[in-house]
Order: C-alpha cells, then sequence, then structure tokens
C-alpha cells in the first residue's frame, strides 16, 4: 500500500470524511450545539450537499427517501438532546420496513454524560429497540471503525438503521490519521444450502394449488426479475404485501394483487383454497394474514427470508429456507418444471371473475379511485409513488398499477403518518429524473407539513397529491364499522386552507375542484417541473373496502 | 425445600442460556431490553468479564417456552452478541449459586 503523509484531524472531520468515503452526495438533518463540529467539518466539503429540514423527523423520513428509493444507505444527522428524539419515529419505522438508514446524532460531551445536562438525553439507551444496531462513539479513532461498519450493518444481511452517537468532545478531539479504512460495504449474502433447494423444488413441482407470497425483502434484494420467472415457469399465482407492491406487475396475469385486511375477495378467497403457500421475503405480518389460525390453513408452508429468526416465528414452515430471496430463487429456478397448472389457474380466473376488487368511480377523476387512476393515467412507470397513512394509503395501493420494485414508497410496519412529503423529497434529491408523486391525507399532510418550505427550496420534482375528505378519514371509517357510528375526534371542524398554506410555504398550487376539466389540470400539473401541490376534495364518507375486522379471518371480509 | 427436588422441578420448565458478548456499558441493556420488549421474562442473570475483558459472559436462567427457539435466533442477531449456547435447567452455574439466594 502507498503511504500516505499522516493527517491531522479531529473527530469531527474524519467522520465527515468517512461518509464522503461511503460515496454518500446528500444527506439531511438539523443543527445543534452538540454536533455543530460536524457542521463545521461538512461545510468544507466539496462531495456533500446538506439538506436542511425544517424538523429533525422531516430530515430522517427525507433520509429514508433516498434509501428506499436507491436501496443504499442514506444518512441523516440531529443534534443532541431534543434533536435525537425527534429522530426516532424515522428510525423505527426504518426498522420496521427494514430501510438502511444510518443516524448520526450528537451528543454533550463525554464528561458530562450522566449529569442531566443541557439537552442531554440516553440516546444511546432510547434507540436501542428501534434500531438494528447502535454506538455510543468513544473516542476519534474509534470512528475509523464504528462508520464503516455502520454502513455495512445497515446494508448487510436484512437491512435496517444504525445509529451513530458521537459526543461533541469526540468531534474536536484532534488525532493523527495515516490509513484509511475500506467503505463498509454489504456482507457476502448468506448462500442458502443445496439440499433444501432440492426439497423446495419438489414441493412447488408436486404442489396442485401453489400461491407465491411476495414481502418487502423481494425488493430489497433486487429479486423482482427472478419471482416473476418462477411464477411464469411454475405456473403460480403471486399476491403481494403492500411492502412487496411493485415486485410483479399488478396487470401481470398471475397476479393476485395486494392480501390481507384490503386485499381484493378474489385474493383472500385464493389463498384459503391453496395447497402450498411460498412465502418469499414476507414475514406474516397480521395485517397480511388476519387470524394466523386461520391463514392458508390447508396448505404446506415453504418460508425463504434473509433473516432466519422470521422462519417459524408467526407460522411454522414445513420448509424454511435461511438465504438472500434472490440467491435462493436463481438456484431454484432451474429445478422447477414448466407448469400450466390447467385446473388451479382457470379456478384462480373464476375467482378473479366472481369476486374482483370493486373500483367504483374509477374513470371519473373528481372520485378517489377516479384521482388515482387519472395520475396514473398522466404517468409511465419510471414515476416513483410515494404515500402517506390512512385510506388514501390503501387506495393508492389498491388500485395504482404499480409495475416497478421501488416505484412505491409507502410506511407499512409502523404506518406513520407525516413519512409522505419528507419521503418524497428525499426520493426525488436521489432521483432527480423521476417525477415523484405523493398522495396525502388532510391529516397526514400536517404531520410534517414544515417539509413544503424544503421542497421549494430545494425544487424537488414531488407532485404532493392531497385527498382531502377533512377528516382522519381511517379512523372515521373504524368508528363507523366497529364503534356504532360514534364518530368522535375523526372529523375536523376547522380545516385550513391548504391551497394558502402551500403557497405560503413556496409552492405552486392547483385546486381540481375549481377546475372545469380536472383531468386536463392534472396533467398539466403532473409534466410541470419542481414542487407543487394538487388539492382535491373527496367524499368524507367513503371506505376502503373491503376490509378484514381487525383480529377476523381474511375470509370474514366486509363489503367489497 | 430439598435441593433435589427443587432442581427436578426447574429442569422441567428452565433452560439456561451462555452468551459470549463484547464488554462495553451498553451490552446488557441490549440484551436484556430484547427480553423485555418481547414479553419474556428473565428469571436469573449473571455476568462477569472473561479473559482480557474486551468480551464479557452472560448466563441466563430461563423459562422453558415454546418462543425460546425464537427468542434464541433474535439474540443470535445482535451485534454485540457474539455466540449463543442453550444448557438444561440443572447447569451447575446457577445452582452454586444458589447458596448466596439462601
Ligand atoms: C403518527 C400517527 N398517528 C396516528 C395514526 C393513526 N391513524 C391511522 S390513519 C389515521 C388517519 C389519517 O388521516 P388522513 O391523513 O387525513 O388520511 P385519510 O384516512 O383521511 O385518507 C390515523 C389518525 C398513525 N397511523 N400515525
Amino acid at each position: 500500500m502507498p503511504t500516505r503523509p499522516t493527517e491531522i484531524l479531529t473527530g469531527a472531520q474524519i467522520t465527515v470524511r468517512l461518509i464522503e468515503r461511503q460515496g454518500v452526495q446528500t444527506l439531511a438533518g438539523i443543527p445543534g450545539g452538540a454536533i455543530l463540529p460536524i457542521y463545521d467539518a461538512l461545510s468544507q466539503s466539496a462531495q456533500i450537499r446538506h439538506v436542511l429540514a425544517r424538523h429533525e423527523q422531516g430530515a430522517g423520513f427525507i433520509a429514508q427517501g433516498m434509501a428506499r428509493a436507491t436501496g443504499m444507505p442514506a444518512v441523516c444527522l440531529a443534534s443532541s438532546g431534543p434533536g435525537a428524539t425527534n429522530l426516532l419515529t424515522a428510525i423505527a419505522d426504518a426498522k420496521l420496513d427494514s430501510v438502511p438508514l444510518v443516524a448520526i446524532t450528537g451528543q454533550v460531551p463525554r464528561s458530562m454524560i450522566g449529569t442531566d445536562a443541557f439537552q442531554e438525553v440516553d440516546t444511546y439507551g432510547l434507540s436501542i429497540p428501534i434500531t438494528k444496531h447502535n454506538y455510543l462513539v468513544n473516542s476519534a479513532e474509534e470512528l475509523l471503525e464504528v462508520i464503516p461498519n455502520a454502513f455495512r450493518l445497515a446494508a448487510s444481511g436484512r437491512p435496517g438503521p444504525v445509529l451513530i452517537d458521537i459526543p461533541k468532545d469526540v468531534q474536536n478531539e484532534a488525532i493523527e490519521v495515516g490509513a484509511w479504512p475500506q467503505p463498509g460495504n454489504a456482507d457476502e449474502k448468506l448462500a442458502p444450502e443445496a439440499a433444501l433447494i432440492s426439497r423446495a423444488a419438489a414441493l412447488i413441482n408436486q404442489a396442485e394449488r401453489p400461491i407465491l407470497y411476495l414481502g418487502g425483502g423481494v425488493v430489497h434484494s433486487g429479486a423482482a426479475e427472478a419471482v416473476v420467472a418462477l411464477a411464469e415457469k411454475g405456473g403460480l399465482p403471486t399476491v403481494m404485501t403492500l411492502m412487496a407492491l411493485g415486485a410483479m406487475p399488478v396487470d401481470h396475469p398471475l397476479s393476485l394483487g395486494m392480501l390481507g385486511m384490503h386485499g381484493a375477495r378474489c385474493t383472500n378467497l385464493a389463498l384459503d383454497e391453496c395447497d402450498l403457500l411460498i412465502a418469499v421475503g414476507a414475514r406474516f405480518d397480521d395485517r397480511a394474514t388476519g387470524k394466523v389460525a386461520a391463514f392458508c390453513a390447508h396448505a404446506k408452508i415453504m418460508h425463504i427470508d434473509i433473516d432466519p429468526s422470521e422462519l417459524d416465528k408467526i407460522k411454522t414452515a414445513h420448509l424454511g429456507i435461511a438465504g438472500d430471496v434472490n440467491a435462493v430463487l436463481r438456484m431454484l429456478l432451474p429445478e422447477i418444471e414448466p407448469q400450466l397448472r390447467v385446473r388451479w389457474l382457470s379456478r384462480v380466473v373464476c375467482l378473479k371473475a366472481e369476486h374482483p376488487l370493486r373500483t367504483p368511480g374509477i374513470d371519473d377523476p373528481r372520485t378517489h379511485y377516479g384521482l388515482i387512476r387519472a395520475v396514473a393515467d398522466c404517468l409511465d412507470d419510471e414515476a416513483c409513488i410515494v404515500t402517506d397513512v390512512g385510506q388514501h394509503q390503501m387506495w393508492v395501493a389498491q388500485a395504482y398499477p404499480l409495475r416497478r420494485a421501488r416505484q412505491w414508497l409507502t410506511s407499512g410496519g409502523l404506518g406513520t403518518m407525516g413519512f409522505g412529503l419528507p419521503a418524497a423529497i428525499g426520493a426525488a434529491l436521489a432521483e432527480p429524473q423521476r417525477t415523484v408523486v405523493c398522495f396525502t391525507g388532510d391529516g397526514s399532510i400536517l404531520m410534517n407539513v414544515q417539509e413544503f418550505v424544503t421542497a421549494a427550496e430545494e425544487n424537488v420534482n414531488v407532485k404532493i397529491v392531497l385527498m382531502n375528505n377533512a377528516s382522519l378519514g381511517l379512523v372515521t371509517q373504524q368508528q363507523t364499522m366497529f364503534y356504532g357510528g360514534r364518530i368522535y375526534a375523526s372529523k375536523f371542524n376547522a380545516v385550513p386552507d391548504f391551497i394558502r398554506i402551500a403557497e405560503g410555504f413556496g409552492l405552486r398550487t392547483v385546486n381540481l375542484d375549481d377546475e372545469d376539466d380536472p383531468f386536463a389540470a392534472l396533467g398539466a400539473a403532473l409534466r410541470s417541473r419542481g414542487p407543487m401541490l394538487i388539492h382535491a376534495s373527496i367524499e368524507p364518507h367513503e371506505k376502503v373496502l373491503p376490509m378484514v375486522p381487525p383480529g377476523a379471518a381474511n375470509s370474514e371480509m366486509i363489503g367489497g | 425445600m430439598n435441593t433435589a427436588l427443587w432442581t427436578e422441578d426447574k429442569a422441567l420448565t428452565r433452560a439456561v442460556l451462555e452468551l459470549d458478548v463484547n464488554n462495553h456499558a451498553g451490552v446488557m441493556s441490549h440484551v436484556v431490553g430484547m427480553f423485555s420488549r418481547r414479553a419474556y421474562n428473565v428469571e436469573g442473570i449473571l455476568c462477569m468479564p472473561v479473559g482480557s475483558g474486551a468480551t464479557s459472559r452472560i448466563w441466563l436462567l430461563v423459562n422453558e417456552e415454546a418462543r425460546l427457539g425464537q427468542m434464541q435466533k433474535q439474540l443470535e442477531k445482535l451485534e454485540d452478541v457474539l455466540a449463543v449456547r442453550r444448557h438444561e435447567a440443572d447447569h451447575q452455574v446457577f445452582e452454586r449459586l444458589e447458596e448466596f439466594f439462601r
């Protein structure tokens, strides 16, 4: 190795240099006293562009948007105390959806830790249960190991968030640095046992009524192509979780779309009839399975996942394979016998015809489904679709023709209102060539509304489609259906003027309510560049249907 | 209570986990927190540094439930946990310690 002259650098400079060496171009954060040395070092970076969020949760979700759109670890920064606590929701969200995130927080100097100093909180302790791993750094020297390791861990195996808490005196500590560590990259993927592959192939080849059940792991491992190939060769009808949408084009003949609480009847009914369930990168989440004992009750379960602790966690697998799903599927593919499966596939066609997803009003852009379809009609598959959380999220999941892995960014596991706008900004920062659409509700948008100004400042190509029903719609729906119609604390009596709010933050706007030709206005808005609010009122009584009542079996759907 | 009986009784329902872990201030929180947030009680706990002190050994006495296998897998996922070994409840480490709890 050529010997480089040693440099004297501070912990803060080392941190920035190591982040640069990871190839990071953009990160998001908010400064404060305990992280100012790092910000000072960052100001000297020619490579890194810092995006100033207006709330640390926004910074966390901006980083998540970058990570979800690209699959690469993204970075967010916050100061100690309230800066760190404000980040926590975004970190927890990344944990539940397995998003590679590196969160760096400033901490009070080591000599003051444990003294209840100004803006001291136990960031390390707070973040243990919501990170894949976390660090409290004890010296500038340690940074050389910790930072590459954090990136490696975030990206390896099942991805997830890693937090690095750096006391201010460590940021200021100057040390001599001779050699730099290699950037941290994902570890070699876990190779599956060959014997298991043959058993898996035999199960699939012998099954009469198999179903392929895709989860977010398919997207994380880049296995979208492999699952489509497997489904086509083996004649496998395919269902997707919320997190997997886009992995198989929803209009593929073998696709049954989303399963579970708001899946189409045909999808859940087909699952009831299957004799082999092939779970790929999925974790049997309760929103997908309904009452677990009744989920695919007559089927053998095959479960492929990179995280061994997912196997047998919720449902005991007849065959569990721990391994990277893309690698497993590629090994499996040559052993699958091409099958027409005429009887099973015609049964599925029949179920689809008898119990399709009903999308009333889909041709009328003034309805909820119609608006979603109209947006889709204006765009191609290169667009990136982001949502907030609520009815609008489920309607988009049901009705938007998602056809590309990583086209769809949504908060699945934590279901965090406020995710949408900052995540959309992050996606647009990472992939500026795309149109990024954020479907949101009038409840969710207010939870990170301050990021409107970040969108304006960065001039990102984000189109916020606000489906305004003057309520916390999903709550109203549950109160209507399961709490005797007692609507409480879910209707807004005061509704802000969202157009003026957005304009006040520096966004262009269009109110589809005022347009004679909403479709044309929508098209013009989506074709324009830069951030924009697209406002549309929708009926407050509309429901997401069908719906499996919480705790019920998926066959006990209401409506639809 | 008769010691032999005590042990027999526990052998049916308990297990001992032996963990090799990195030795720093947060490791105990990681291990114990994993049990508490998955609502799995830890009956007994012992921890001492080994060798140079870079690593420690943690002994856990836990109830033998169907979920124990899942807990073991979750422990193995913790970055600071280097190895997990499972023993029967009659493992000497807690038996010998009983003396201090009389
Ligand atoms: C941070 C957060 N708080 C509360 C909830 C519970 N919750 C789920 S959906 C919902 C209503 C969402 O309202 P809105 O964004 O207007 O969407 P809509 O359902 O009306 O489409 C609420 C309060 C949540 N998911 N996240």
